[in-house]
């Protein structure tokens, strides 16, 4: 028994050996460390905050028609927030057009609550908004559930295809697109791991994982926000918020990560 | 030289086999994504657009092809790439290793932000360590491009190796086309003298990146 064990932990030490020559092992042990840093942090995750104050905005009377937003329909009913974001974006009829979380909230907040789109999104990338609070909570409600955004409609078709041309688009002064970044396995700028979303594994570990709490930030991000900020750092103009360019990205990024199991509001850098 | 233009395709090859990317894109999606991507960015000045959205011929083949063109386009990237190339009025291509290491960790400048707005001041640089390995005491160096680690003590500081690593900087396109390291000098980024400083930086046998 000892002497198989021995056996055991000899191919053990061999394996990891080829896997330190293949992969530095500098990397690996920086990796493991950030990886243990992460887990501390989810311990205790300060979106959790977010999460409470999202909940209590959802079941509030607020806007001009003094209603709140327990009838709003995420697209499996009014009212059903289980799941629901996990298989969002998706093609609504009553707005006639592809929705994320985010376009959908403030769809709901504009027609149940009365709100301008201005009041809805008044300061939505700032921490503490409300869009915020309220993304973090309707994510948290998919705890659980697999992500799993439509695409039988013509629409979220089209969606798909033009988020598949947007993630490969290059220009600028850089040549960035988010394939420069986002088509590689296992890679880092600097110490930060970058998700590859052409491979299935990858896709699913970042999505499902997102909106997060960024601790360099002091708040959390949603999807919406996080993609408009890649757009930042490709030195490329910022497109608007609810733009059919970040929903078409959303419904690719989505449709990549199919089957992941949603554990956002996760914690990040 | 011939050696480090191999290790490179040898290395871009073995990281696109290491995924599968989807077939290149039909014409009809790309110029929707286009229409979608003028109405999405309606705060775009037309500098801003004409400057950083719109795509010279390589990065529209590029986009087209998933950064890998077929034979005969990549061959056409290569040779427009080659030819476009200017170099330091004084025609000096190993410039000053200090100044290098300086560019060689910024990573800020030129960025169009509301939500996250950037002095115009801002330096930029070319964030070598972003992607690469080079100075083996900064750990803290990406992994998305080979470790440069030593590059001088491999390749030396002959008048070739110089020029062939300036072009590199200049356009990585000449050698790989397709790469996703940024044209720097071909796009403006980075001048002809900064880019000899930062070959000085990869080269000089007093930079850290060969001790």
């Amino acid at each position: 028994m000892i002497a198989k064990r021995r056996h055991a932990a000899a191919w053990a030490a061999l394996a990891l050996a080829a896997g330190l020559r293949l992969c530095a092992a500098a990397d690996d042990h920086t990796l493991q460390e950030i990886q243990k840093y992460r887990q501390m942090l989810q311990e205790g995750n300060p979106a959790e905050l977010s999460e409470l104050r999202g909940e209590e905005l959802w079941t509030s009377p607020r806007g001009p028609n003094n209603a709140t937003l327990e009838r709003c329909d995420l697209g499996l009913g009014p009212g059903q927030l289980k799941g629901a974001y996990a298989r969002l974006p998706r093609y609504f009829e009553d707005a006639g057009k592809v929705q994320d979380a985010e376009s959908r909230l403030v769809h709901c907040m504009m027609t149940i609550q009365g709100m301008t789109r201005e009041q809805a999104t008044r300061d939505w990338y700032r921490a503490s908004s409300d869009i915020e609070a309220l993304i973090t909570y309707l994510a948290a409600e998919s705890k659980g559930e697999k992500i799993d955004a439509p695409l039988s409609h013509p629409e979220e078709a089209r969606m798909y295809s033009t988020g598949r041309e947007l993630f490969f688009r290059r220009s600028g002064p850089l040549d960035f697109g988010c394939s420069s970044c986002h088509s590689l396995e296992g890679r880092r700028i600097r110490l930060q791991e970058l998700p590859d979303f052409i491979e299935r594994r990858s896709a699913e570990r970042f999505m499902a994982q997102w909106p997060a709490y960024r601790v360099s930030q002091g708040a959390v991000w949603t999807m919406e926000r996080r993609l408009i900020d890649c757009f930042r750092q490709m030195r490329w103009p910022e497109p608007d918020y609810l733009s059919d360019a970040i929903v078409a990205l959303e419904v690719y990024l989505q449709r990549q990560a199919r089957g992941a199991v949603m554990e956002a509001p996760g914690i990040k850098r | 030289m011939h050696l480090a233009i191999g290790l490179w395709s040898a290395v871009g090859a073995a990281l696109v086999g290491c995924t599968a990317v989807p077939a290149s894109a039909d014409d009809a999606a790309a110029r929707l994504a286009e229409q979608v991507l003028r109405k999405s960015l309606s705060g775009a000045t037309s500098e801003q657009w004409n400057t950083r959205v719109k795509q010279d011929a390589t990065q529209a083949a590029c986009s087209k092809f998933r950064n890998q063109p077929p034979p005969q386009i990549a061959a056409e990237i290569a040779s427009r790439a080659r030819s476009a190339v200017r170099y330091p009025q004084n025609a000096v291509l190993i410039g000053d290793w200090r100044a290098g290491e300086q560019l060689a960790s910024i990573g800020t400048g030129g960025q169009i932000s509301s939500l996250n707005p950037e002095a115009p001041s801002t330096p930029r640089g070319g964030n070598c360590y972003a992607c690469h390995m080079l100075a083996p005491t900064e750990v803290a160096a990406g992994t998305l491009g080979p470790s440069l680690t030593g590059y001088g003590k491999r390749y030396g500081t002959s008048t070739d190796a110089a020029k062939t690593l300036y072009q590199k900087i200049y356009n990585a396109q000449a050698f790989v086309p397709c790469s996703v390291m940024p044209r720097f000098g071909h796009n403006g980024w980075l001048t002809p003298g900064q880019i000899a400083d930062l070959v000085a930086f990869l080269l000089d046998p007093e930079s850290p990146v060969n001790k």
